[in-house]
């Protein structure tokens, strides 16, 4: 290893990646689009249409309609006077939801018998569907509680005690947001996105430019070729991340609750694994279009099975077993825990371990082969 | 004590460095040979390059001349026989080798985002220049392709005739005492050609020993040797005027009308081995001069109007195409290069 000539490579590989106006313009673009898209796109659900047919309006049945409206997830926007005029709305797609309140409802309440209300919920879209259903039990328990503790003061008996009293806290994360659970793992996929099509596109370039071959009668080694090419990309791998994690919590509110070292000095071993991928995409492919190819079939699973979006352990196990090959699914387990949770070392080494041996592998056999094609 | 001791003589000076000063040649090439998969790209070549001299290496495209050079370079190796370089065997000191030559291929290796000067740093760089000693390379070079002023010029901006020049500098501005030179001048005009070789053959009066490959016939006249190759093997080498004198048979200009009729006329006489057209003449070899009354013959039995049979003094080109003819008739089942 010749230090003179890495850094003859390094700083050439620098000027590339300045006179690239448009490759910079997306590496500085790109994370933020993400970020914005992701921030933004939360299945947080709220507002959703309503029809209602009261068939009873009293008192009690707006008490009823106010309880949902309250919890800002209905809006009660459609008052029809029959159940078929509640049906059209919600085949229409103008409503999601239907309530229906029969005409006794009132009386049965006063009388202290059990009324019934319907609720009709468009399941063709599972997310939103689970929210209501669970929502309109939980406000018919919560208004039922409410009656008979009210009866029971106008009886003079005192209210019955809560058998169960079941009190909830949401670590980490308090107000269940989602830009906590998403911002943390679109860093992370950028980061890896940025790294493994910036390796092949470094590698690749020199092949197709045909510098390549004046390289191969030089004293040069393949190992000095592909450090001074890796290095750079080291360098920006850590500017992305820092201009990430600036508007992540300046722009969105993320919190930074562990150790921003331990980020960055894993972020390393991260970047040498993501690198080496790239470089061995590099290898096995003939031609650039080849190579961006291969590697956004790789990145895309590994993105989906990362636990990014959707937890891993909801997966199939042999789904696991796959995710588990690529170095973004420990990495999206890392960011969040020392981003959200503040937690270090003593819990992140079984994610940091693998990382490593990843790192250590894909890097290795980079190494390996690049020498071959070069020599 | 080198490795190299122990093997025979020709395999090089146990003294790495007496290629410059003693009359060792600069390469030496024995029965080198190379094979991909059933190919022989290069058959048993054996060669010697004079120190200092100007070897020109000629041959249609596929011949084998990048293959060699490129075992000399020490990038590929031999499947068989042994060569060396500046007293480095290719196959065993590679690195010892790649470090002392220059090489340039046509494709100009330079990066067309990056300035004349940092083009010029870059290989300063990769071939460990010191800093002092590749401020003074860069200015030098950046004089002798005229670039003087244009140092912060991006690459991909310059013309052919400077980028050519530019990239000769790249190759050589650690001073190697042995250059490569890979069709330098193809794609290049002819005024930037004739300043390029000018170049040359001032690098070749310090001592510096170069190969050259290239299509170009008059190019070849500028080289001190010249070696032919053809399916691998070489067919002919020796100076420009010894191959011109080699040359078989004899050349006939002809100018005669209509030239088409004349043309396949000339083809159907038994003695004539090789019709060509040359400018609005035609060449014809034959086996000697005398021919000439008996092609004058045919062609007024071919209803051609002859204005004119005179012997020409061959030029390389006539000299390789009968070369080639001949090897083809010698091997049977034709040229192994298609």
């Amino acid at each position: 290893m010749n230090f003179g000539r890495l850094w003859a490579v390094i700083r050439k590989e620098v000027l590339h990646l300045l006179r690239d106006r448009r490759t910079l313009g997306t590496i500085i673009t790109l994370p933020i689009m993400q970020l914005f898209l992701y921030g933004y796109l939360t299945n947080d659900v709220t507002h959703i249409p309503t029809a209602i047919f009261d068939q009873s309006k009293t008192p009690e049945s707006r008490a009823l309609l106010t309880a949902f409206t309250n919890t800002t997830y209905l809006d009660m926007k459609y008052f029809e006077n029959s159940f078929d005029a509640v049906q059209r709305r919600i085949d229409g797609g103008d409503a999601k939801i239907g309530v229906l309140i029969p005409p006794d409802y009132a009386t049965k309440l006063r009388s202290g018998r059990t009324a019934q209300v319907g609720v009709i919920v468009d399941a063709s879209e599972p997310t939103s569907a689970n929210v209501v259903l669970g929502l309109a039990s939980g406000v018919g328990q919560a208004l039922s509680t409410q009656l008979v503790v009210q009866r029971a003061g106008r009886m003079g008996v005192p209210p019955p005690p809560q058998l169960i009293d079941v009190r909830a806290r949401a670590w980490y994360n308090p107000t269940l947001s989602n830009v906590y659970f998403i911002v943390p793992g679109v860093i992370a996929v950028v980061l890896v996105f940025i790294t493994t099509i910036q390796a092949v596109t470094v590698i690749v370039r020199e092949r197709e430019r045909g510098t390549i071959e004046q390289l191969v009668v030089t004293p040069i080694t393949g190992l000095e070729l592909l450090l001074g090419k890796i290095i750079p990309l080291i360098g920006l791998g850590y500017l992305e991340i820092t201009v990430t994690l600036l508007v992540a919590s300046f722009w969105f509110g993320m919190p930074i609750k562990g150790s921003l070292l331990l980020l960055y000095a894993l972020c390393l071993v991260f970047f040498f694994s993501t690198l080496g991928i790239g470089v061995l995409i590099s290898t096995v492919s003939k031609t650039y279009q080849q190579a961006v190819q291969v590697a956004q079939m790789l990145l895309l699973p590994s993105i989906l099975l990362s636990g990014f979006i959707f937890p891993r352990e909801s997966l199939p196990y042999w789904l696991q077993l796959i995710g588990g090959l690529f170095p973004l699914t420990y990495f999206v387990v890392v960011i969040r825990g020392i981003l959200i949770k503040g937690v270090g070392i003593e819990f992140l080494w079984k994610q940091i371990l693998p990382l490593l041996a990843l790192g250590l592998l894909f890097f290795g056999v980079a190494i390996s082969r690049f020498q071959k094609r070069v020599d | 004590m080198r490795r190299g001791a122990a093997r025979p003589r020709e395999a090089g000076p146990s003294m790495p460095e007496a290629g410059a000063e003693s009359p060792a040649p600069a390469v030496r090439a024995d029965g080198l040979t190379r094979r991909f998969d059933s190919f022989v790209a290069v058959d048993h070549v054996t060669f010697e390059i004079p120190t200092g001299a100007i070897w020109g290496f000629l041959g249609p495209n596929g011949a084998g001349k990048s293959t060699t050079i490129r075992m000399l370079c020490g990038i590929l190796e031999p499947s068989e026989g042994r060569a060396s370089v500046l007293g480095y065997d290719v196959a065993r000191d590679p690195e010892q080798i790649k470090a002392r030559i220059g090489y340039m291929s046509q494709r100009f290796s330079l990066y067309d985002d990056l300035t004349v000067q940092e083009n010029l740093a870059f290989y300063a760089g990769v071939y460990g220049l010191g800093r002092v000693e590749a401020h003074s390379a860069i200015a030098e070079w950046v004089a002798r392709a005229g670039l003087q002023g244009r140092e912060r010029e991006l690459t991909g901006e310059l013309s052919g005739g400077y980028r050519q020049r530019l990239a000769f500098g790249c190759a050589v501005l650690h001073r190697p005492r042995m250059v490569f030179l890979d069709e330098p001048t193809s794609g290049v005009d002819p005024v930037s050609r004739r300043s390029f070789w000018d170049l040359i053959d001032e690098f070749a009066l310090s001592g510096i020993t170069i190969m050259v490959t290239t299509h170009y016939m008059d190019e070849a006249e500028h080289c001190d040797t010249l070696a032919f190759i053809f399916g691998g093997r070489i067919i002919a080498s020796g100076t420009p005027a010894e191959i011109k004198r080699r040359m078989p048979g004899a050349l006939l200009e002809i100018r005669a009308d209509p030239i088409e009729r004349a043309l396949d006329a000339l083809r159907s006489v038994p003695d004539v081995r090789d019709v060509a057209l040359f400018g609005r003449a035609i060449h014809v070899t034959v086996e000697s001069g005398a021919a000439a009354d008996r092609l004058r013959a045919s062609l007024a039995a071919a209803g051609v109007a002859v204005e004119g049979i005179r012997p020409v003094r061959p030029s390389l080109e006539d000299a390789f195409v009968s070369l080639v003819e001949r090897d083809i008739a010698a091997v049977p089942g034709g040229s192994r290069t298609r």
